[in-house]
């Protein structure tokens, strides 16, 4: 039998935990996958690591030594990513780190190294991209909400941006791919989970929940966004660009 | 508010504001105090683009599109017949408070036609940002136009409210002004700059003594050029550009290819092409002069008064200036590296970290995202391979133009190209 998968719960601290667990043994030959994920290695071995806050956070705290702020944020956004097999590389990247006595993280010719920062960038893109494309409606009982659907699990890394520039708002921002939420109630800003009703349709704006403001205030802007345009200089390919198709079905300006 | 009345105005208004270039909303530092609302302290967002490319961070609008003078070049010019309309103070800033509350925009840019007088009009646009930061507790960006010929007062009191102000220049050389704008004066331009340039200095040094003196100002002052209306070569543009950005420390000059809006036969006829791709090529030389060390000169100059076309400005100094290759990235210092064609800011900061921990190999620096058929013939490495050195300029760039994908040649936005 050869190579051993260690398996987590999906969460940042279960990932540390894993890596912690790997140096602790001495492990070579190894994966770590998300129990969601799991896909059975015919010859591997099976191992669940239990998510152990205090060992994640020495991995994290050792980390933050030997790396540059940058580095261990970039090791975070990558995390985050959700991507295939991404643990791997990040694994890889934090056993360069550590078993060098020199600072290396920011070596760019050594692939963990690269790969990491690539994938942190396409996620700082997403992480950007619904700061800009967040659009909030405003519900009979006077929240702003907004639901997203990113590729990447960019929730956590907006929730400041948007804590410091809504203060004076109840807002929730809803993330429909992973089922939950942020809330801020003027006070705290929380995560939570909501049950919609059925057939609710995420890209209108349903006269039975939101504010009738609400439409005249989406007129407003489609009209606006329409009227800035010049003509003479369209350039779809580049709107699209800029745009993705796929985040269209919620933005405002973009609704028929 | 009457939504439907709003609705018309605003068609017009933000119809008449769009040939406004400046878009940025960046630069400033107004946290979100006592739980207000909004927050200016980031690197500004887009929160959409129009079908034509342009990124829309601002509530971009006329306060009015009545004015008393009659440019050539401008849609809202007293001889040109379209729908006039003007907007309640209020008005704006309903509109600005709940599209920032949806987040559809990091602020106002508010401009002006010219009604009355300047004061009059300059009176009301610093009236809208009063209320929005004093009423409102609004937080958010704040960009006003100065109206030309404004008092001294009232450029004080705009900067007490305002992130940003600007002038437009329009046309960068006197004589075409006099041609396309008979009533504007020069000089009422460069008296509000100059106004809000001392202030801003003023304001620097008081604040060293003084901690809680007002902000004036925070994201400085930028203007705008049309590009293609009054015949100016690119050397023209960019000294002009050189000149308020040392003169009056702006923060952005602007180039706005011009979009024929009008008979006058001063100016191109309608339907004449914008010229989308010079426009591009002299931000590409304005973004090299202030991030890529170089200077006006070097990019355009008596001898080399248009930019070229067909290849980027970096690119163009570099086949003119073929004795300083090969660059040998190993060894280079930062301002070398970074006028090797192919190779981008990132991807300097990149190598130099990189090659502190080994000799960098064309492996490496392809890795490292450089545009490897630009850069190859133009710099050495840790590889025996590299490219033969005797080819005449001429020779280099139709190889490269040549090697380049089509990317290269079609009409992209000056923000695609400079921000992706
Ligand atoms: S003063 Fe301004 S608004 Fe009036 S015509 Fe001239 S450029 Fe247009």
């Amino acid at each position: 039998m050869t190579g051993k998968t260690l398996i987590y719960d999906g969460s940042f601290e279960g990932f540390l935990s894993c890596v912690f667990y790997i140096f602790e043994y001495k492990l070579t030959d190894v994966t770590i996958q998300n129990e969601f994920v799991v896909q059975n290695g015919l010859f591997s071995e099976n191992e669940t690591i239990a998510t152990d806050t205090k060992k994640a956070d020495r991995v994290w705290k050792g980390l933050k030594q030997k790396a540059s702020t940058i580095s261990s944020t970039k090791i975070y956004y990558a995390f985050l990513s959700e991507q295939l097999g991404v643990e791997n590389i990040l694994l890889n990247y934090i056993q360069y780190i550590f078993n060098n006595t020199k600072k290396v993280d920011t070596d760019f010719t050594q692939p963990s190294v690269l790969n990491t920062s690539q994938i942190a960038k396409n996620v700082s893109r997403e992480k950007h991209r619904m700061e800009a494309f967040v659009r909030f409606k405003l519900t009979k009982d006077n929240i702003y909400f907004a639901n997203i659907e990113p590729d990447f699990n960019v929730l956590p890394l907006i929730s400041k941006h948007f804590k410091s520039r809504y203060a004076d708002q109840k807002w929730v921002i809803y993330d429909i791919k992973r089922n939950y939420g942020l809330f801020y109630d003027l006070e705290t800003l929380e995560m939570m989970q909501m049950e919609f009703p059925k057939n609710f349709d995420f890209s209108k704006t349903d006269t039975n929940f939101f504010a009738d403001e609400e439409f005249e205030f989406q007129k407003l802007w489609q009209n606006y966004f329409k009227s800035t345009n010049i003509t003479e200089r369209k350039n779809m390919k580049l709107h699209i660009r800029h745009v993705p198709k796929r985040y269209w079905k919620y933005l405002s300006e973009k609704q028929p | 508010m009457s939504f439907d009345r709003t609705l018309e105005k605003l068609k017009i208004l933000a119809d008449a504001a769009k040939y406004d270039v400046s878009c940025s909303s960046s630069g400033s530092k107004r946290a979100n105090t006592n739980k207000g609302l909004g927050d200016a302290t980031g690197m500004g967002i887009c929160h959409s683009y129009t079908e034509d490319g342009r990124c829309v961070s601002l509530l971009k609008i006329l306060l009015t599109n009545h004015c008393i003078f009659d440019c050539a070049y401008c849609v809202t010019r007293k001889s040109n017949d379209v729908k006039r309309a003007a907007f309640k103070v209020q008005e704006v800033v309903d509109l600005t408070i709940n599209f920032y509350r949806r987040n559809y925009i990091e602020g106002l840019f508010l401009s002006s036609g010219i009604f009355k007088s300047a004061d009059y009009t300059m009176e009301r646009l610093v009236a809208v940002a009063k209320k929005l930061r004093l009423e409102e507790n609004f937080n958010g960006y704040i960009h006003l136009k100065s109206i030309p010929g404004a008092s001294d007062e009232l450029m004080r009191e705009a900067g007490l409210y305002a992130d940003r102000l600007s002038v437009n220049i329009e046309i960068p050389t006197k004589s075409g002004l006099k041609l396309l704008a008979p009533d504007k004066n020069f000089e009422d331009f460069i008296k509000p700059m100059e106004k809000v340039k001392n202030e801003i200095i003023q304001y620097k040094s008081e604040k060293k003594i003084i901690k809680s003196t007002p902000k004036y100002a925070p994201a400085g002052q930028s203007t705008q050029m049309i590009v293609g209306a009054s015949g100016e070569n690119d050397f023209q543009i960019l000294k002009t550009a050189e000149h308020y950005y040392k003169s009056y420390n702006l923060k952005r000059v602007y180039y706005s290819g011009y979009v024929p809006i009008s008979l006058d036969d001063r100016l191109p006829k309608i339907g004449t092409e914008v010229p989308m791709l010079r426009e591009n090529r002299l931000y590409q030389s304005d973004w090299l002069t202030r991030f890529y060390g170089f200077q006006t000169n070097e990019i355009v100059n008596l001898n080399h008064q248009n930019l070229d076309l067909d290849i980027d400005p970096k690119l163009s100094w570099a086949l003119r200036n073929l004795h300083e290759f090969p660059v040998d990235v190993n060894k280079a210092d930062k301002r070398m590296l970074a006028r090797i064609p192919g190779v981008g800011m990132k991807s300097v900061n990149k190598i130099l970290m990189a090659r502190r921990f080994r000799r960098l190999n064309w492996d490496h620096l392809k890795k490292i995202g450089i545009a490897f058929n630009r850069a190859q013939y133009f710099l050495v490495c840790d590889s025996n391979l590299f490219e033969r050195r005797d080819l005449t300029a001429e020779k280099l760039k139709a190889t490269i133009l040549k090697n380049s994908n089509s990317k290269y040649d079609k009409l992209l936005s000056p923000q695609l190209n400079l921000f992706s």
